[in-house]
């Protein structure tokens, strides 16, 4: 297959994917709901009056209290966590780089949680959000800055900067667990299981916009990003001004992990994952690889999602947990296969 | 026979007393050299003699700590990515590529300067010629990571002919080439000549230089020892005091070709 027609093929594959998985986590649950009036309900608050629509106000509530915000939520912090994934794998050069891996989510994570043990307040709802981006800034500058050597990145030095980076944060939350009070303490464990339950409205209204932004912002960089690969010197010699690139995108990831850790906590390998089979299947032009990987990222967490409140009856599992359980043979799988290629870790 | 006076006229880069000290310690020291448009200067020397620093200086990639450059009559340093990328291009030894790309794509990302621009509708045929000449149109479909080290050399130089800039550097462009093709190489270097670009390029092989080059520039310690034609500055003295190494110098056709003198241990 050519890679257009494999593109169409992907962009098929990927909207059935999305639609299926948005149907069924706003079907399946403790109380089912059928289609037909997940339907409905769409099309009267879309002003449609119709006969599908559920009379039933619970079921109605259920859906737009409970189900359709988690499920936005899910969306949009996975395309997320998948575009800081493909932003941070470009600047790298480097397929294993992700958020999770080399460090920005728990120094997020941390953020998030000075936020909360510290009662910073200041700026509202936002204020973790806040600290988390600074947090995420802080570990992706340290990243970029430690494991780059004359414009390359060695596998060896990202993943120990990323150990570093991980036990560091971890003491971190570890001293802020000893400090806080009982409320803190839970809300900090949820930051490092990750989870999607009890997403609000208000929040979704943060995550989205600024995903939204990240996604645009990674498209219109996107050329850039395709003559980064070149390396830089190279990439210099075509007119990028990599210096700003450079900057500008660890912004960009540090923003766009920040927003889904403030509010869902750390989950991994979404940004490994989605960007490495996109790759596969279309190629690693940026601006195809972004997009498709942002659909992706939002498919991928509504499965997990799904997968993670059901599969237990009556308990919601962490769904940090679970991408942690795909993604770390998988991880390993991808770590195996640069050390053949390069016959070494460098 | 030393340094030309730089005069500016028909000059696509001007260099004056431009040096580069690192640590206190100068990696190039006051060289004023000119570069023409419509001639292939050769810049050859021993390891380590600054080459690929002065190459650097030249393109714009490293800010030199004396002297200046001047490109198509303007300070380089006054130049944006952008403006610099449509005047010059530049092969550079280390030609890895991160991801899969095919080499079709890489060829293409060579015509990224010219996005957004008139000149955009040369594209295909930039792309083509540049093909053509590095001999890599069977290979088009394949993804360069997968390509040998020669592959991967033709298929950046293609990259670097596609950009279409006037002044085009070639740092080592040989050296991972077969015979046939580091003739091929020089002979592209010939012909972008002949189109009136100015091409600068460093090579190791004497002999290579010898038969391709308008100009020869040699380097010894970081100076420019000499410029001329390759028979006015390659001569067996010179080449003996700057390698320090005995050679003889066979000229053939008008251009001279190097050898080493091997001596009578070669039994």
């Amino acid at each position: 297959m050519t890679r257009t027609a494999r593109g169409v093929t992907l962009s098929i594959v990927l909207a059935v994917a999305l639609v299926a998985a948005v149907l069924l986590s706003a079907m399946v649950g403790q109380l089912p709901v059928t289609p037909a009036e997940i339907v409905g309900s769409l099309l009267r608050a879309a002003g449609i009056p119709n006969g599908w629509a559920p009379t039933d106000q619970i079921v109605e509530s259920t859906l737009w209290v409970v189900r359709f915000p988690r499920i936005v939520m899910g969306l949009a912090v996975g395309a997320a966590l998948a575009v800081a994934g493909s932003v941070m794998q470009a600047i790298f050069g480097n397929p294993l780089a992700e958020p999770g891996v080399v460090g920005v989510s728990s120094g997020a994570a941390l953020g998030a949680a000075a936020a909360i043990v510290f009662g910073v307040t200041a700026l509202g709802s936002w204020s973790i959000a806040l600290f988390a981006f600074v947090g995420g800034l802080l570990a992706t500058l340290l990243v970029y800055f430690v494991s780059r050597a004359n414009g390359r990145t060695e596998v060896v030095t990202l993943l120990l900067t990323g150990i570093a980076i991980n036990a560091f944060a971890g003491a971190g939350l570890a001293f802020l667990l000893f400090a806080g009070d009982t409320a803190s303490r839970e809300q900090i464990t949820f930051w490092q299981l990750g989870s999607l339950n009890g997403s609000l409205w208000r929040e979704v209204g943060i995550v989205a916009p600024i995903m939204v932004v990240g996604l645009v912002a990674a498209v219109v960089l996107g050329r850039q990003y395709d003559l980064l690969a070149l390396g830089e010197r190279n990439a210099r010699h075509l007119g990028v001004n990599v210096e700003s690139l450079r900057i500008g995108s660890i912004v960009l990831v540090a923003l766009l992990t920040g927003v889904a850790v403030a509010f869902c906590g750390i989950i991994a390998f979404v940004g490994l994952v989605v960007p490495h089979v996109i790759r596969m299947a279309i190629g690693p032009r940026h601006r195809p690889l972004i997009i498709a990987s942002a659909v992706g990222g939002g498919a991928l967490i509504s499965f997990a999602d799904l997968i993670a409140r059901t599969a237990v009856s009556g308990a919601d599992l962490p769904i940090g947990m679970l991408t942690s359980l795909i993604g770390g043979p998988f991880f390993f799988y991808l770590l195996f296969r640069q050390r053949k290629r390069s016959g070494g870790w460098a | 026979m030393s340094a030309a006076k730089p005069t500016g006229a028909g000059a696509a880069i001007v260099a004056t007393g431009v040096g580069v000290a690192i640590d206190g310690r100068a990696i190039v020291d006051d060289v004023t050299i000119e570069i023409r448009s419509g001639e292939v200067l050769a810049l050859v020397g021993p390891n380590g003699a600054g080459k690929s620093t002065l190459l650097s200086v030249l393109s714009g990639d490293v800010r030199p700590t004396h002297g200046s450059v001047l490109i198509a009559g303007r300070d380089i340093r006054s130049l944006r990515h952008l403006e610099l990328a449509r005047l010059r291009s530049v092969l550079t030894q280390e030609n890895q590529v991160s991801f899969p790309f095919t080499v079709s794509e890489v060829v293409e990302m060579g015509r990224s300067p010219w996005m957004k621009t008139a000149e955009r509708e040369n594209d295909g045929a930039a792309i083509g010629a540049a093909i053509r000449a590095t001999d890599i149109g069977h290979l088009l479909e394949r993804r360069y990571t997968s390509l040998s080290g020669g592959e991967k050399a033709r298929v950046s130089l293609a990259r670097v002919l596609a950009q279409g800039a006037g002044t085009v550097f070639l740092d080592e462009p040989t050296a991972a080439l077969d015979l046939r093709h580091q003739e091929d190489v020089m002979r592209t270097a010939r012909s972008l000549a002949a189109e009136g670009r100015a091409v600068v390029v460093v090579v190791h092989d004497l002999s290579l230089a010898g038969a391709y080059a308008d100009r020869v520039a040699l380097i010894a310690d970081g100076r420019l020892d000499s410029t001329g034609t390759p028979l006015e500055v390659l001569t067996a003295e010179r080449v003996e005091r700057v390698y320090g190494l005995p050679v003889e110098v066979i000229v053939t056709g008008n251009r001279p070709v190097i050898l080493p003198v091997r001596g009578a241990s070669g039994a």
